[in-house]
């Protein structure tokens, strides 16, 4: 027994996994609660673009800078405003829609930087912007994503009122004086600095697990905007460090572990959730509400009384 | 109450230079349920829109009880066609009215009593203080109707522009909505609700705008809502400046 909770209590020991958890829980937290916004204004594929064309940024920074987190930092900034920008011009200037010209400018994005990277003197791994290396984590990259938290958290909760009118309904948001043009590019900037912060520290799979899964999972839970912004937080923190911890008693890769660890929570909560659960739809009679189905039980047999076709 | 007022002068409206609404005078009085007819393109929604400050007019004014458009921020509400709305967003009925009270809030002020009390009222005059914590999925069309008015009514707006309200809802759903409206008329506030189907009219409506890019007509249901009206706004195309 004593060995077995001596196990459970190993990995607080290593410095290197108080690091990895502290990255984890403020990495999780921080998009935990920026994916309230994900799942509410579907920009999910929209994100997984965005960061796999951050690539070529990447790669030139290594180029010129080698691998210096701001270099790197300024490379995904300015590969991640052109790729968004470049799409908008060819939705609005020709009859190509966004998602058409963001996913051919994601792929031809991610292939320029492959092709920089192969001629790149440093040796970079693709493996390590896929998954990234939560276990390294460089004081660099803890105080960069510390420093984005306390950026764009605040500003978040601040602008609580304006967002949710403009996400639920533009035009009335716009008609009370809502500048509804603003509060998007606050959410993309926000989006975009969360997205680079945490790519650097946990690789572009990891990133938008921790992006999207968490207010998913809470959003089957809840009907309040304020449950899904912090559960979808705390979700993120606490489901990443328990990945986290899993990977570290199984012996198994980090990064994947995380990202299956939420992606198993969803899953519990997609068949198990009672409002919104499978489970709880495939038991629950169709189409009876509990009073209806009161006076249906109190109705006669079919044909024996007149009240049969009120309850078609 | 009386004497409040929602006057519009010379009103033109144009999108890339074509005119959608032309040279609209008319002065609308508060305490009326207003019918907006006219056929499609006739420059309801622009209307509209005008009026909430949507677009920007080309010429002309609109002044509630004297005050310019800048001031009346809060005192107009727009309830536009919600085809593209996402029903599944995470808010219930309390939250949805709720929303109403931001345009006095503001980003940061706290939730109040008097806000408390704008809320419970509104939700008890729409008939939906038992629905408060439904999410607006689960509520029929009228209930949802009615929802949106009840924000519109916490909101403490004067005038309510509504968007084909009655679309899409059976009979008795649509006197429900009608009577609720004729109540919120009767407080003194101005309702103006863009209408297609012709022949509830006069069941729904005190007075009507008739509409085809111009004024073609406008008083109570009982003397302006004729044959001859009806035919100079639908049986005419649009006049389109030219």
């Amino acid at each position: 027994m004593d060995a077995f909770l001596a196990s459970l209590a190993d990995p607080f020991r290593h410095e290197f996994m108080q690091r990895a958890l502290l990255g984890c829980a403020l990495i999780g937290f921080t998009n935990g609660c920026l994916s309230t916004f994900i799942v509410l204004r579907r920009l999910a594929l929209m994100a997984d673009a965005l960061a796999h064309s951050l690539l070529p940024g990447l790669a030139i920074a290594i180029l010129l800078f080698g691998l210096a987190p701001g270099g790197l930092f300024l490379g995904a900034l300015i590969a991640a405003l052109l790729v968004a920008l470049g799409s908008q011009l060819i939705a609005n200037s020709s009859r190509i829609k966004e998602d058409t010209a963001l996913g051919l400018l994601f792929a031809c994005s991610f292939s320029l930087g492959l092709v920089l990277l192969s001629i790149s003197p440093v040796r970079v791994e693709i493996h390590h912007y896929l998954f990234g290396n939560i276990l390294g984590l460089s004081d660099a990259d803890l105080w960069t994503i510390y420093v984005v938290a306390i950026l764009v958290l605040p500003c978040l909760v601040a602008l609580e009122r304006p967002l949710l009118l403009s996400m639920f309904e533009p035009s009335v948001a716009a008609s009370q004086g809502v500048a509804v043009n603003a509060m998007n590019l606050i959410l993309m900037g926000a989006l975009v600095l969360t997205m680079i912060s945490s790519l650097q520290a946990v690789g572009v799979i990891l990133a938008l697990g921790m992006l999207i899964a968490p207010a998913a999972t809470v959003y089957l839970f809840s009907d309040s905007y304020s449950a899904m912004f912090w559960g979808g937080g705390i979700l993120g923190m606490v489901g990443s460090c328990l990945g986290l911890l899993i990977s570290f008693w199984l012996n198994l890769p980090s990064g994947s572990c995380i990202v299956l660890t939420l992606g198993v929570i969803f899953l519990l909560a997609l068949l198990l959730s009672p409002r919104y659960g499978l489970v709880s739809r495939w038991t629950r009679r169709r189409h009876l509400h509990e009073q209806s189905l009161a006076r249906w039980d109190s109705v006669p047999p079919p044909g024996s009384g007149k009240h049969a076709h009120d309850h078609d | 109450m009386a004497a409040h007022r929602l006057s519009i002068r010379n009103l033109t409206v144009s999108y890339h230079r074509i005119p959608a609404v032309h040279h609209l005078d008319v002065e609308l009085r508060c305490g009326n349920c207003v019918a907006l007819l006219g056929p499609n393109g006739a420059g309801k929604t622009s209307l509209f829109k005008a009026m909430v400050g949507l677009v920007t007019p080309e010429t002309g004014s609109i002044e509630l009880g004297g005050h310019g458009n800048a001031n009346t921020r809060h005192e107009i509400a727009y309830l536009p066609q919600r085809e593209d709305l996402d029903w599944n967003f995470p808010i219930t009925v309390s939250g949805l009215v709720e929303m109403g009270r931001y345009t006095r809030l503001g980003w940061w002020r706290r939730f109040g009593r008097e806000d408390a009390r704008a809320v419970e009222r509104a939700l008890s005059m729409m008939e939906l203080t038992d629905l408060a914590d439904r999410q607006i999925q689960a509520l029929s069309g009228g209930q949802q109707q009615r929802a949106f008015i009840a924000r519109a009514l916490a909101q403490e707006a004067h005038v309510m522009l509504l968007d084909e309200p009655f679309t899409g809802l059976d009979k008795p759903a649509q006197d429900h909505l009608s009577t609720a409206l004729r109540r919120i008329a009767a407080e003194g506030n101005l309702v103006i609700a863009s209408h297609h189907d012709l022949h509830t009219v006069p069941h729904l409506f005190d007075q009507v705008l008739f509409l085809n890019g111009e004024l073609i007509a406008f008083g109570n249901t009982a003397d302006a809502f004729t044959p001859e009206n009806i035919e100079r706004t639908f049986g005419t195309p649009a006049f389109s400046g030219h």
